[in-house]
């Protein structure tokens, strides 16, 4: 199993400002040529994932595979489980007294949960964007960077301004920030911080980003854009996504996993999940019926 | 028809929601005044407070002195020894003949002349022949304070009117420094031996010094004790304990302590620094331990509330960016909670500064003399000091120790003072 911090991801050198095809982005939102394909190379590998706080059970046996290079989105009511799941894929939950989870979850095929690897590790490998936009009260610079920092990614100032311009063009908001890197990250607008986030996960070339409802606290303008972002972001990564935003799963994601009551109910390629779901809850809960 | 129903009971609704509206405006109005009326109340108090101890203390700042020509005559004066020779006698021989006064038989004008002068006087004169011998046989001036009843006089604090057996200075004498006032020899200055000397049994050699050095090393030992001791201990209660039946039992232990009277920190740290540990007694070394002690459950809680304040998001930001927990506390929420840590320091250390009873019972309350250079060596502390003049019986000790008291409440001022500075510096890194 390789849990190595310095390993570049193929294809990073040769085109730095990682701009998506432009079919990619002007193609309808359901992506259907993903949707038909078969299920890529799988990133994540969940089984029999039982989480536990203290005594009451949050998660019950999920059992679910996450394609690499693919939005995967997380769907249904509050309190079904589904940011519970998100958080063990990088053992977030860990940090949470009283939290106990079984069941094995497997990255590149070596289980995560194994009393080897070292969270910190994993968690530079499994990046993470939370529903509120959380820059350290530092400046935009000292953001992006800290996490290069921090795993000594950068050996010299010049390297490290590198790391911090490619993960800021990346994440699209190089443009916006580029004259004032040494103002606080906390100034700026509400998506901007959101992309400031993501684009400080990315400094440290993660290959998997976890997202938790990232555009609940925005508005509409601002959702747009980081919808783009994550659609860009798919050529390189694996994502997986937390949302309450039906619409938002369409048009995002290629992999649709619908949980309900702490339990996966359905699973599968996005447009088959919004059009023609198996299970009843599914299709009550993705028109309106309840949620 | 059915307008006018309408009508009336859209009004007698408006009329309802009115009445409410104006109670409600009522009560905001009340609860405004309450307050005005508390803050003026506590201000009111705070002038009093204020304003009686400037008034009482204002005239220990200045002080009286004297500068009389000394004949230093051969005849009395050792040259080997003018320790040992009777200067005040001397001075005030001199200084009866200048002024024309006879003694009777006794002796008793001279003696009564003699009492004006401060025993610092002696002191002048002896070290000026010391320094310098040549000056026997010659007249030269001598610069001494009055003593402290001749200057309280002077000061207006002892009145004529007052019966002669009641007061401690007599009519003659009064005449006598009236006059030397008047030919120029006699004059008002700044009190600077308040803050440059230690504590002495006569009031108007007594200073502040020593107590202010005393506390200020205290202090020091204190803050480097319990500042580190106390934030190590609140972040890992904080951020690293499990959360348990016994770190349930340390955190209440916690609360506790910080409701002990101080005078059973004293008593512990007689019985384990001085009685077990023989640490020296009345020492800076000892009072900082023990001031150290009662401080830390105050630094404590005060830095466990302000790293509660700082928003779980940060944790999460920094533990999903792959810093370990130890890197989360420190390079994230620690800064963060650094300008309540610095409160909460700044303010347990004045309560320390101005603590007394611990002080009490590890020896501080004995009079030292001079000015302390070691934490190992006596000293006293500046509100065992305010304690030790306020019970003198001398006059003129009142006036100092409300001087005292001043000079604490600016030391303490001058703490706050840097307590502000330095959150504004922390804050404005953020």
């Amino acid at each position: 199993m390789k849990f190595n911090v310095f390993r570049a991801p193929e294809g990073q050198a040769g085109n730095g400002s990682a701009v998506a095809e432009p079919s990619t982005l002007t193609s309808a939102p359901i992506v259907g040529a993903h949707a038909s394909a078969p299920l890529g190379p799988i990133k994540i590998a969940a089984r029999d994932v039982c989480v536990f706080y203290g005594d009451k059970q949050a998660l019950f046996d999920v059992s679910l595979d996450i394609p690499d290079k693919t939005v995967t989105a997380l769907i249904g009511p509050s309190g079904c489980g589904k940011s519970t799941f998100l958080r063990t894929m990088n053992r977030m939950n860990d940090t949470i007294p009283g939290c106990r989870v079984t069941g094995e979850i497997e990255m590149d095929g070596g289980d995560i949960n194994d009393r080897k690897i070292d969270p910190v590790l994993l968690r530079a490998q499994v990046g993470m964007v939370f529903q509120k936009p959380n820059p350290f009260p530092k400046t935009i610079y000292e953001n992006v960077a800290y996490g290069p920092k921090i795993h000594g990614l950068a050996t010299s100032k010049g390297e490290l301004d590198d790391i911090v311009q490619k993960a800021l063009k990346r994440a699209g908001l190089w443009e916006e920030v580029a004259d004032r890197l040494h103002s606080p990250g906390t100034g700026l607008s509400g998506g901007q911080q959101q992309r400031l986030v993501i684009a400080r996960a990315i400094a440290v070339e993660p290959e998997v980003i976890l997202m938790d409802e990232p555009c609940s606290a925005l508005d509409p303008i601002a959702t747009a854009k980081i919808e783009e972002l994550i659609d860009e972001l798919r050529e390189r990564y694996c994502i997986v996504i937390v949302t309450h935003s039906m619409a938002q799963a369409a048009r995002v994601s290629q992999r649709t996993a619908f949980f309900h009551m702490g339990k996966l109910v359905e699973t599968g390629d996005t447009e088959e999940i919004f059009t023609n779901p198996r299970e009843k809850r599914t299709l009550d809960y993705i028109t309106g019926r309840f949620g | 028809m059915t307008d006018a129903i309408q009508t009336t009971a859209v009004s007698a609704r408006t009329q309802r929601l009115q009445a409410r509206l104006r109670g409600r405006y009522a009560r905001e109005m009340r609860f405004k005044w309450y307050g005005r009326a508390a803050i003026g109340f506590a201000l009111t108090f705070l002038v009093i407070l204020l304003g009686s101890i400037i008034m009482q203390g204002h005239t220990a700042f200045y002080a009286h002195s004297v500068t009389l020509p000394v004949y230093m005559d051969p005849a009395r004066i050792d040259r080997s020894y003018p320790q040992g020779a009777n200067f005040e006698q001397i001075v005030a021989e001199q200084q009866m003949r200048r002024l024309g006064i006879q003694d009777d038989a006794q002796g008793s004008k001279t003696a009564a002349m003699k009492a004006l002068f401060s025993s610092e006087l002696k002191f002048q004169a002896a070290g000026m022949i010391a320094r310098q011998p040549s000056l026997l046989g010659q007249t030269v001036p001598v610069t001494a304070p009055l003593s402290d009843n001749a200057d309280l006089y002077l000061k207006g604090e002892i009145s004529q009117a007052t019966p002669e057996d009641q007061r401690r200075i007599s009519n003659e004498q009064m005449a006598w420094l009236d006059r030397m006032k008047a030919s120029g020899s006699v004059r008002a200055h700044f009190n600077s031996a308040l803050f440059t000397k230690g504590d002495s049994t006569q009031p108007e050699l007594a200073g502040l010094l020593g107590a202010v050095v005393g506390s200020a090393l205290m202090l020091l030992v204190t803050a480097l004790i319990a500042i580190p001791v106390g934030v190590g201990a609140a972040v890992w209660l904080e951020e690293y304990s499990p959360r348990n039946r016994l770190t349930a039992i340390i955190e209440v232990n916690i609360n506790n302590l910080a409701a002990v009277p101080s005078i059973v920190y004293g008593l512990l740290g007689l019985a384990l620094f001085i009685n077990f540990l023989h640490l020296p007694r009345a020492s800076p070394m000892v009072g900082g331990l023990v001031l150290a002690l009662m401080a830390l459950p105050t630094v404590i809680i005060a830095t466990r509330s302000s790293l509660k304040a700082v928003p779980p998001s940060i944790r999460e930001a920094a533990l999903a960016m792959g810093a370990s927990r130890t890197q989360t506390v420190f390079g994230h929420v620690l800064p963060l909670a650094m300008p309540g840590v610095m409160t909460g320091s700044i303010i347990a250390m004045a309560h320390a500064l101005g603590e007394t009873a611990p002080l009490l019972l590890i020896g501080m309350i004995s009079f030292v003399p001079g000015v302390p250079h070691a934490i190992d060596e006596p000293v006293g502390a500046l509100p065992s000091l305010i304690y030790i003049w306020e019970n003198a019986s001398e006059r003129a000790f009142h006036e100092r120790t409300a001087a005292a008291i001043l000079v604490l409440l600016a030391f303490m001022i001058v703490m706050n003072a840097a307590a502000i500075l330095l959150r504004r510096r922390f804050e404005r890194r953020w």
